[in-house]
């Protein structure tokens, strides 16, 4: 499924904007992302598999914070970082 | 991730890491002039990074952003070429009934014994030593400490801790033994371990404590009640061994300047013969390459709300050349007013004769002086926040 990635995270997608990834999970499609993009996922989620703050994930639409959520193979994922900050 | 870096020059290179990136500024041969280059990881926070000694040509940084989580980056061509590492410092998963932890950012990386090419050693906040021996690729935390029983009474607990949270830094390796180190906690203490970091003692007698000493004019000893041998009320900002000299240590705490000569175990404090009107208060020391009896510090405003800038706002450098017994301000050259603070990895002494003495501020200024303090000059301005200055000699 198609996943976009935000500007501060392009630099592991050779500045794609829009990649491909699989998995029931969003905690699966993560871990396969990694597994295209080495290191993106410590960035995103730390190693108590927490999502870290300020980053955001938006399946078909709608936002989650929930690594279980499912997703089918038509969904499309977002991630979105907040730059807020000095 | 890999990310084009820079091209280094052989010779005396200052690295700079900033709250924005990482900077190099380079010399000449004479070290007379210096050239500032273009940042890498700009917009990156930068706490430390480290050339490795042993080939001149590996630099390990480490980097985290204000919302992604922290990383390190590796370069094996001396800045040309940067990879991220396979798997940074982290915490294992929280076993049920444990209190998870998470890598906030790696503050300190220290090179390896020479005996050792491919080892490196991380310190992080959270409070946590980390091993790599591959270079800085790949990174393990060091049991010995990070899962010791005695862990949570060590360490500062990281909702309490200083505003950048709880660091453990200064981690120094005896030349002499690749089993013999030491690191620092802010607060915490010091610590040593002479089984590579199987077990450590700690190594506090002598210093003063942050809660009954704010101003760092009583010394407390261990007779006292109130003194405790661990815990966080014990805050050495940076510490240092001499090169040459590894039995000797010197210590810029939150409550004074310190020395130590080994095999003694309890601080001297040194900072009692600094000029009264000035203090001994401060974050850093520089320790000269060859005399053990010399060092630099940065004396600042320990009073009040502790604005931690120039005693008056008038930057110095004090040294000394008799092991602390006295000490004299260098500051020509220096600004006759300022107030910017130099934090603890902000102070590096290169080996050349003289010694050249360098320091960065949280005003962006990276000052030199390649007379061990006689003069001084600003090599580079206008730059971010300085966390970290080192200088060292790219092959």
């Amino acid at each position: 499924m198609k996943v976009f990635i935000p500007d501060a995270l392009r630099s592991y997608t050779a500045e794609a904007r829009c990649v491909e990834a699989n998995g029931d999970t969003l905690d699966e499609l993560l871990v396969d992302l990694d597994r295209r993009f080495p290191g993106i996922r410590f960035r995103m989620i730390n190693e108590q598999d927490e999502m870290r703050p300020h980053v955001a994930f938006f399946v078909h639409g709608a936002k989650t914070r929930d690594l279980n959520a499912g997703l089918a193979g038509s969904d499309e994922v977002i991630i979105m970082q907040a730059l807020s900050g000095g | 991730m890999n990310v084009s870096g820079v091209s280094l020059h052989s010779g005396v290179t200052l690295i700079v890491a900033t709250r924005k990136g990482l900077f190099f500024v380079q010399a000449t041969s004479d070290r007379s002039r210096w050239t500032l280059l273009e940042p890498v990881f700009l917009g990156h926070i930068c706490h430390h990074a480290v050339l490795d000694p042993r080939d001149g040509r590996t630099l390990v940084a480490a980097a985290v952003t204000g919302h992604l989580g922290p990383t390190i980056f590796r370069s094996d061509d001396a800045g040309q070429t940067w990879h991220e590492a396979q798997r940074p410092p982290a915490f294992d998963k929280a076993k049920p009934g444990t209190t998870p932890r998470v890598v906030d950012h790696t503050f300190w990386l220290t090179p390896g014994h020479v005996s050792q090419p491919d080892v490196w050693w991380a310190g992080t906040s959270p409070q946590a030593l980390w091993k790599s021996s591959d270079a800085g690729n790949t990174w393990e935390s060091v049991r010995g400490f990070n899962d010791h029983p005695d862990y949570e009474l060590r360490t500062e607990d990281p909702q309490a801790g200083t505003p950048d949270g709880p660091i453990l830094h200064s981690i120094l390796v005896d030349p002499r033994d690749a089993n013999h180190l030491y690191f620092g906690l802010s607060g915490g203490g010091v610590y040593e371990s002479c089984d590579a970091g199987e077990s450590w003692t700690p190594l506090n007698h002598g210093m003063a404590i942050t809660n009954q000493d704010p101003g760092g004019d009583m010394e407390i000893q261990p007779s006292s009640i109130e003194w405790k041998e661990m815990g966080p009320d014990h805050d050495p900002h940076c510490v240092q061994m001499h090169p040459l000299n590894p039995d000797v240590l010197y210590q810029q705490n939150h409550c004074g300047i310190y020395r130590l000569e080994r095999p003694a175990s309890t601080w001297k404090r040194i900072g009692r013969n600094m000029p009264a009107n000035v203090g001994d208060i401060g974050f850093v020391v520089g320790l000269h390459p060859r005399d053990a009896d010399t060092c630099w510090v940065f004396p600042m405003d320990g009073t009040d709300v502790w604005p931690r800038t120039s005693p008056g706002g008038i930057p110095a450098v004090y040294a000394t050349q008799d092991a602390g017994k006295t000490w004299h301000p260098q500051t020509r050259g220096l600004p006759e007013r300022g107030w910017f603070t130099v934090k603890r990895q902000g102070m590096s002494v290169d080996g050349g004769e003289p010694a050249g003495v360098y320091f960065g501020t949280t005003s962006g200024e990276v000052w030199g002086s390649v007379d061990e303090g006689q003069t001084w000059a600003c090599l580079a301005r206008h730059l971010p926040e300085i966390y970290a200055v080192e200088a060292v000699v790219v092959a």
